[in-house]
């Protein structure tokens, strides 16, 4: 049946009757083909120059529109227009340093800079603009200026065709702990390249950490020689993240309950890595997941990063449910982590998870929009994002260096959602504005993100993957 | 003369073995090589052994088609281990498994090879039928022909009778009688009753059922074909239910054997990973137990001097004296349930007077054991018994449960086999 939808609206005929095609991504580690440019809305692009720097990528001045600048175009039908004075060719990306946008005038500046870039901007290209926390910004014009940053990324998200994205990066500049250019990197890296091709219309958050914790900024293997836990990793998404890990250097463990057992054993030996079998639910499972780390890895092993991706749907209108459809999906999907989580984070258990060690989690933007007949997945996946933001603030966790976050996965192509009936899968995959389901690799780039060495300075966040969804946006 | 390797210890480092199906069940469809290359690949993802070349690895099945001569090298290269990863086969009846066992643990113990993984499969789904004799010997003889007159007359030779299929049979070649016939007689021998069978095969039902609830077989199986426990297991049986049934082998007042009490014909397979200790060091992977020593025997079961699954009866006194031990110095006993009977007329032998004096030319009888020791997650008769993957499944659990004892339990295993035979073991917890 979903072959039927797909030959109904991606065949020539269906192109010519103007039904919307979606783009084929750029995905992996790709960056954009075109120049990257840069511009700024107030001051000058200093913090995003630097972090340019950091990352090695070249990039260009951006051309600004103003009247004075704007040459005369003559249309098909012979009549003439003013416009921004083209670029030469298609651009790659551009970014738009707005930490120093204080006055309403330099939302004109950010105009002025976003209007000749949107117009040569490539398939696949990048929009990000880089703000403060507005709750930092000073006075009320300073805040709703930087709140205002907000509305604008995401109506250009909106305005976007050919799989382009428009993203919006907070930092912190003005409190006692400002970003620097090596804090902004790796999600600077992330939004640049193809990772992030699901991600759009998004705000991401970045504030500091100390230096000796951001490690591995550029590297192709940041996970190089670290333990990671994958739980739900026999298939879809959690297969996606484990091979993601793996290809990133990671000692993948890929843990599953033993009933999926079959699907978990192909995925380790795919990626060399090791299967636990293990129904997180039970007494013991964190224990045993250390256990496992401490006895394949050695007694001085630890955990780098570990991804509660294990979930399970049991989905029936509240008025039909009784508590154990309620209470299973809250187990599995709240209550085990909690638990696991509890348990490695003693500092003093061997296979335990390491200082500078990540956990992230998998939340959805059922959690975050409410779901007709998913109350229960609903309220663990909420449960989820309040559980990483709370985890985030935790100051003994900042202090040894663990972030906790979670990504909100929006419609994705798997055997789950491919069960979801035809008419209600196909509005799914439609309203978004990449007009298309993501793939569990852009999950999987996502926490990869979250879980670098590089990304200390992010923490407490939870990143839509949704192609900027409309569902709760 | 260059010198000789030290004999060292080959351990268990663990196993692996697929849920057993009922005969035309889950696996109705599954080969052999896919059952056997299933439980290789979860044991080589249990173990993170993807790409790695073993020393070999060694198992077999008892129904096996001609087209399978080399099985286990054709699972090595469709798993994920290491393509030259040497392989081969060897079959034992219902012992094959553990003679795999026996066969790498003593290569390793030789240092012959660090490494290597035991094991066996069977499917009695996806037998193999042969063509009759008659038209077997006719179409050699055709392909054999050197003219095409030859070869006419050759298949002109065929007779309607000599197109039925030859199907394999549960039965001894010699005898004619099937295994349960055979056992039959044994069970009336040594006056096993029906109660105690049907007793031991509830406990067998219980404690299976209970060692899956408890994760116990989280880390020795893994689902295959979207089976992910053994599906002849019935938790909720009971000694008053299995009494209800009809005996089926045996005859008349005396018949005490039910489909119940009897192992199903099944399908599965079965691995169980062995190494030296520094191999598995080196690796961090466990060692669960080591292999302590082995002895297989066999009974005149023809002439019925003696009954067809009562080898082990002898081969397990030779153990015990060549390793200076008695039967009470075990913390686990793992008897196979090829039948109830033949786990109870096993352990009757063994404190038999006569028995001792008679055939084993002992003074005294081995005695009882402590039976709460005996197959305390169940045996064959819960879980199944695809022929050559019981030994596999046997020594993974066995290995398991001395280890979680502690190191320098004691483990005894016991299997029977056609054509009168018996394998068995010793291992030690680490």
């Amino acid at each position: 049946m979903a072959d039927l939808v797909q030959l109904l609206t991606s065949n020539p005929l269906a192109r010519q009757l103007g039904v919307p095609q979606p783009t084929r991504l750029r995905r992996g580690r790709d960056l954009p083909t075109g120049p990257v440019v840069v511009g700024a809305a107030g001051g000058a692009p200093t913090l995003v120059r630097r972090t340019l720097d950091v990352l090695g990528v070249a990039a260009d001045d951006a051309l600004v529109d103003t009247p004075q600048t704007r040459v005369t175009e003559t249309t098909d039908e012979g009549r003439t227009r003013q416009v921004p004075a083209p670029y030469p060719g298609a651009v790659g990306a551009v970014l738009v340093d707005a930490t120093a946008a204080t006055a309403i005038e330099d939302l004109e500046a950010l105009r002025g800079v976003l209007r000749p870039a949107l117009r040569a901007l490539e398939a696949s290209g990048r929009v990000v603009v880089v703000g403060v926390e507005p709750e930092t910004a000073g006075g009320p014009v300073a805040v709703a200026v930087q709140q205002a940053l907000e509305g604008v990324v995401r109506s250009v998200g909106k305005e976007l065709r050919k799989g382009a994205t428009a993203n919006l990066v907070r930092v912190d500049l003005l409190t006692d702990a400002p970003t620097t250019a090596t804090d902004l990197a790796s999600t600077l890296s992330f939004l640049l390249e193809g990772r992030s091709a699901y991600v759009s219309g998004q705000v991401l958050h970045v504030g500091h950490a100390d230096e000796a914790r951001v490690r591995e900024i550029t590297s192709q293997r940041p996970f190089e020689g670290q333990v990671v836990v994958v739980t739900g990793a026999g298939r879809g998404i959690g297969a996606s993240i484990a091979e993601t890990f793996a290809r990133d250097g990671a000692m993948v463990v890929a843990v599953d309950v033993p009933a999926g057992g079959e699907g978990l054993s192909q995925v380790a030996n795919r990626i060399g890595g090791t299967a636990l079998q293990l129904d997180i639910t039970a007494a013991g499972a964190g224990q045993r997941i250390a256990g496992h780390v401490a006895q394949r890895f050695g007694d001085a092993a630890r955990i780098h990063t570990i991804v509660h991706n294990a979930g399970i749907t049991r989905d029936r209108l509240l008025v039909n449910t009784d508590e154990e459809r309620w209470g299973s999906v809250l187990e599995v999907n709240l209550a085990a982590q909690v638990r696991i989580n509890e348990v490695l984070l003693d500092p003093d258990l061997p296979g335990g998870l390491d200082d500078g060690g990540r956990i992230v989690g998998v939340a959805s933007t059922s959690g975050i929009a409410g779901n007709r007949g998913q109350a229960n997945y609903a309220a663990s996946k909420a449960g989820v994002i309040g559980l990483v933001r709370a985890m985030g603030a935790d100051e003994r966790l900042g202090a040894r260096g663990i972030t906790v976050n979670a990504v909100a996965p929006g419609f994705i192509e798997t055997e789950m959602t491919a069960k979801i009936p035809v008419a209600t899968r196909e509005i799914g995959r439609r309203i978004n504005s990449l007009q298309q389901g993501g793939r569990p690799v852009d999950v999987a780039e996502t926490i990869a993100w979250f879980a670098q060495p590089a990304s200390a300075a992010v923490t407490g966040r939870v990143l839509r993957v949704c192609g900027q969804s409309q569902l709760g946006a | 003369m260059p010198d000789q390797p030290t004999p060292r210890d080959a351990v268990v480092v663990g196993g692996n073995r697929i849920p057993f199906g009922r005969a035309n069940g889950a696996y109705a469809a599954a080969s052999n090589q896919a059952m056997l290359t299933a439980a290789l690949d979860g044991l080589v993802a249990r173990f993170g052994l993807a790409g790695e070349r073993m020393g070999e690895v060694a198992a077999g099945a008892v129904l096996k088609h001609s087209r399978d001569f080399n099985l286990t090298r054709e699972a090595v290269l469709g798993s994920a281990l290491d393509p030259t990863t040497p392989a081969y086969d060897l079959q034992q009846a219902c012992g094959t498994g553990l003679e795999t066992v026996i066969q790498v643990a003593n290569k390793i113990t030789l240092g012959q090879i660090e490494a290597g993984i035991a094991g066996g499969v069977d499917s009695a789904s996806d037998a193999p039928i042969a063509v009759g004799e008659g038209l077997r010997k006719a179409l050699l003889k055709a392909g054999a022909a050197k003219t095409p007159l030859d070869r006419v007359k050759a298949l002109a030779g065929i007779r309607p009778g000599d197109l039925a299929p030859e199907t394999p049979r549960n039965a001894e070649v010699r005898t004619g009688l099937s295994m349960g016939e055979h056992q039959a007689r044994t069970a009336k021998e040594w006056g096993i009753t029906r109660e105690a069978q049907d007793e031991l095969a509830a406990a067998s039902h219980h404690n299976l059922a209970a060692a899956w609830d408890a994760g116990f077989f989280d880390d020795l199986a893994t689902g295959f074909l979207r089976l992910s426990r053994d599906e002849g297991l019935r938790p909720d049986t009971s000694v008053e239910k299995l009494a209800t049934l009809s005996p089926v082998f045996g005859k008349g007042e005396g018949a005490t054997m039910t489909a119940g009490n009897s192992t199903p014909l099944s399908d599965g397979a079965a691995t169980v990973l062995l190494s030296s200790r520094e191999w598995a060091q080196e690796r961090h992977l466990p060692v669960l137990a080591r292999f302590v020593d082995a002895e297989v025997a066999a009974v005149d079961y023809v002439s019925g001097d003696e009954g067809l699954l009562m080898a082990p009866a002898y081969a397990v006194p030779r153990l015990l004296a060549r390793q200076g031990m008695s039967l009470q110095d075990f913390d686990h006993y793992e008897i196979h349930e090829a039948f109830a009977s033949t786990v109870l007329a096993t352990l009757a032998a063994w404190e038999s007077e006569e028995f001792a004096r008679d055939r084993l030319g002992l003074d005294a009888p081995l005695g009882s054991i402590d039976r709460s020791r005996l197959n305390v997650h169940g045996s064959s008769l819960a879980a199944g018994h695809p022929f050559a993957a019981t030994g596999g499944r046997i020594v993974a659990t066995l290995a398991k449960l001395l280890h979680e004892k502690g190191p320098g339990s004691r483990g005894l295993v016991s299997i029977c086999a056609a054509g009168g035979q018996g394998v068995v073991a010793i291992l030690e917890g680490c």
